[in-house]
């Protein structure tokens, strides 16, 4: 029995997909058997980021609706062993699945898989109670700037009232230039208002949009700076220590990530 | 110019973003600025008679730190609350 993850964000934009991606692969790369779920329902993204989109033939829509069996939508990736997609439909609406039918086939894909990874969409509607409705843990994805960290507060209480135990926070696109320069928040300030486990830092990189525009993961890249940051992540999820890499603020903070700063 | 040099672009978010945190999880339980408010009024009720119906309790920002500021309408004050009648 595998485990399931939803990767969650309340605000756009900020990098569930290329997380969901990244992630998904790392954890492939480390002999898993890794299955990708698109809940994006009428936007859906993660089949380009992957480079799988002129492959898919059924969606998540029409297994939930019996017009095709589970196993048929899935989508082998051929780059690495055990990795595969299933695409969420592009022309249908989040309304068009419900929670207790994607707590059934997150449950099904648990049967199969070591691990379910759910690209939750933007927003805290339908579509994130979908996507979260199966998932065992959560990972929330911020990016440094004070909208999104306050979404991510947002998106964190109402996963707590949901029962999540302690969701994991990934800090995307930081620039360590513009942290050293005091002009952007660091990895500790995000940590003491949001008050939950850090499992990632990654920094803004090129080659994101790079391997995007291409289609493959930058996992696959040995020398991408965000890629060594996912497949850390993917190794912090398997339980392994591995320390923050090349933010020395990040560091010294250890003893602070689980001091709790806030109302309660 | 000084109104740039204030301080780092960084530290003002970090300061907004815990104000506006702070704003968020109030607001986003009003159980609990009611249960305060209740509480607030059975402390000051023990000293002078106040009007339950009229308090208002809300968020302020006066400088840097929000405050909560308390308007409690008093009726009337109760005889004795001038002399401490703990201390004797
Ligand atoms: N670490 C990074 N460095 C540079 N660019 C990045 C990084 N992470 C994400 N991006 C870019 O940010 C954009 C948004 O990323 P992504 O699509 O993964 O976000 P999302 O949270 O899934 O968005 P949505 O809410 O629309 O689903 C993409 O163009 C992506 O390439
Ligand atoms: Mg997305």
């Amino acid at each position: 029995m595998g485990e399931s993850l939803v990767i969650t964000s309340g605000k756009g934009g900020v990098g569930k997909t290329t997380a969901t991606a990244n992630i998904g692969a790392a954890l492939a790369m480390m002999n898993q058997k890794v299955v990708l779920v698109d809940a994006d329902i009428g936007l859906r993204n993660l089949d380009v980021v992957m480079g799988l989109e002129n492959r898919i033939v059924y969606d998540l829509v029409d297994v939930v609706e019996g017009f095709c069996k589970l196993k048929q939508a899935l989508i082998k990736d051929k780059r690495v062993e055990g990795l595969y997609l299933l695409p969420a439909a592009q022309t249908r609406e989040k309304t068009a699945v419900t929670p207790e039918q994607m707590k059934n086939l997150v449950g099904q894909l648990k049967e199969e898989f070591d691990y379910v990874i759910v690209d939750c969409p933007a927003g805290i509607e339908q579509g994130f109670r979908n996507a979260v409705a199966g998932a065992d843990r959560a990972i929330v994805i911020t990016t440094p700037d004070v909208s999104s960290v306050r979404d991510a507060d947002r998106v964190i209480g109402l996963l707590e009232s949901a029962g999540f135990e302690g969701p994991l926070l990934v800090v995307n696109r930081i620039k360590p230039k513009m942290v050293d320069r005091g002009d952007m928040m660091d990895i500790g300030d995000i940590l003491d208002v949001l008050a939950i486990d850090l499992i990632g830092v990654v920094p803004e990189d090129e080659t994101i949009l790079v391997s995007t525009n291409r289609g493959e993961p930058a996992v696959f890249n040995g020398s991408s700076r965000a890629g060594q940051a996912f497949r850390n992540i993917a190794r912090r999820l398997r339980g392994e220590e591995v320390p923050f890499m090349n933010l020395a603020e990040v560091q010294g903070l250890w003893g602070r990530l689980r001091k709790f700063v806030g109302l309660e | 110019m000084s109104l740039f040099r204030r301080s780092n672009s960084g530290d003002v978010a970090r300061e907004r973003l815990r104000i506006v945190l702070m704003q968020d999880r109030i607001s986003l339980a009003p159980q609990l600025m009611e249960r305060m408010k209740e509480d607030l009024v059975d402390v000051i009720s023990r000293y002078v008679d106040v009007d339950r119906g009229k308090i208002e309790v809300e968020w302020r920002r006066t400088g840097g730190e929000p405050a909560l500021v308390a308007n409690i309408p008093v009726r009337s004050v109760k005889r004795g609350v001038a002399s401490d009648d703990r201390a004797s």
